[in-house]
């Protein structure tokens, strides 16, 4: 009993432990959100819960963005929806990985799924079993520091006005590429990335909003599913 | 009443429960559709690379479309990662287009 919490404790603060460059960096955009939130008249408290009950960055910045008073409910719902779509394929990639877990801690768990708690937990999936303590070691530091950078930044709006002057518009992508770098297995990868980007990139150009991120995902997607399942030669040798 | 720190507008609390909503289903839908499915094939293939696509998709805009200072610093992040920390290729990454912004 005392071993598996001490286990336990540990797989928490590995998962801890991986996330913390991710919430230094998450610190300024969790500023610049509450700041233009702000701006657009919500309420320090109302902007806290938003961050507690949507807990997804790049949505949130699209409905600061298009925000407008009186509320239009349900144009921000349909755009949180739209925003958010690449979520339905990324849970049903994390799905081997949740095999065991309760279903409490499964459905809660996956309220938890941003982007970068997905690809550190699909990282540590690849190498040993993910654990709930793990995921939740993930999660809840960047959880609560989302919320209170987000609050902070509603109340102390103006704090951050462009954090492009320190390079941080690049953090995500910088932190997205070392995660890619760790991903790649060669030709296998190749082929359903370039189709990713390309797609991705026209879609950007040609298309408002963030269809770009779903036509990209699905493009890369359907070229994977054309390659197949990989030959047992294949991942032994990866291994 | 304008210095009200915590008015909660009915209209404002439901755009974030409408929000809030859409995206919990959207994390857990992806998850309920293939729970029971023994994944092989095609299905396999496709959610092998999805991790991959979605990531490539959501940077690559930034990183191949933005400018060539973008562009660079992502190349360099690429290099630093193959041999460095996370942390350091993120912070390198970051100060090269700083840098590179500055200077092309």
């Amino acid at each position: 009993m005392t071993a598996s919490v001490s286990l336990r404790r540990g797989e928490f603060a590995a998962g801890a432990f991986t996330i913390l460059p991710l919430l230094v960096a998450v610190v300024p955009f969790g500023l610049l959100l509450g700041t233009l939130a702000a701006q657009k008249g919500l309420s320090p408290l109302e902007t806290a819960l938003m961050s507690a009950t949507v807990f997804a960055g790049a949505s949130q910045f699209v409905a600061v963005e298009i925000w407008t008073t009186p509320t239009a409910v349900v144009l921000l719902t349909a755009t949180a929806l739209m925003v958010n779509l690449r979520h339905v394929l990324m849970g049903a990639a994390m799905a081997p990985h949740l095999r065991g877990w309760s279903r409490g801690w499964t459905y809660g768990g996956l309220f938890f799924m941003a982007d970068e708690i997905w690809a550190f937990a699909l990282k540590r999936g690849a190498d040993r079993p993910l654990t709930p303590a793990y995921y939740f070691g993930l999660s809840l530091p960047l959880y609560l520091g989302w919320v209170l950078t987000t609050t902070l930044g509603a109340v102390f709006g103006g704090v951050l006005q462009d954090p492009a002057r320190y390079g941080l518009d690049f953090a995500f992508t910088a932190v997205f590429l070392t995660l890619l770098v760790g991903l790649w297995k060669g030709k296998r990868s190749f082929y359903p990335w370039a189709a990713a980007a390309l797609v991705a990139v026209a879609a950007h150009q040609l298309l408002p909003g963030v269809w770009y991120i779903a036509l990209g995902g699905i493009a890369g997607t359907l070229v994977g599913a054309l390659q197949g399942p990989a030959a047992l030669k294949e991942v032994t040798d990866a291994a | 009443m304008q210095l009200d720190p915590l008015p909660l507008d009915p209209w404002v609390l439901a755009a974030i429960a409408g929000m809030a909503l859409a995206t919990y289903f959207t994390r857990f839908i992806g998850y309920w559709l293939v729970r029971r499915t023994v994944v092989t094939g095609r299905l396999a293939g496709a959610l092998e690379a999805v991790p991959g696509a979605v990531l490539t998709a959501i940077i690559a805009p930034m990183a191949l479309a933005t400018g060539p200072a973008e562009t660079a610093a992502a190349a360099l992040t690429v290099l630093l990662a193959l041999r460095l920390p996370l942390i350091v290729a993120v912070a390198g990454g970051c100060l090269a287009v700083v840098a590179l912004r500055a200077l092309i």
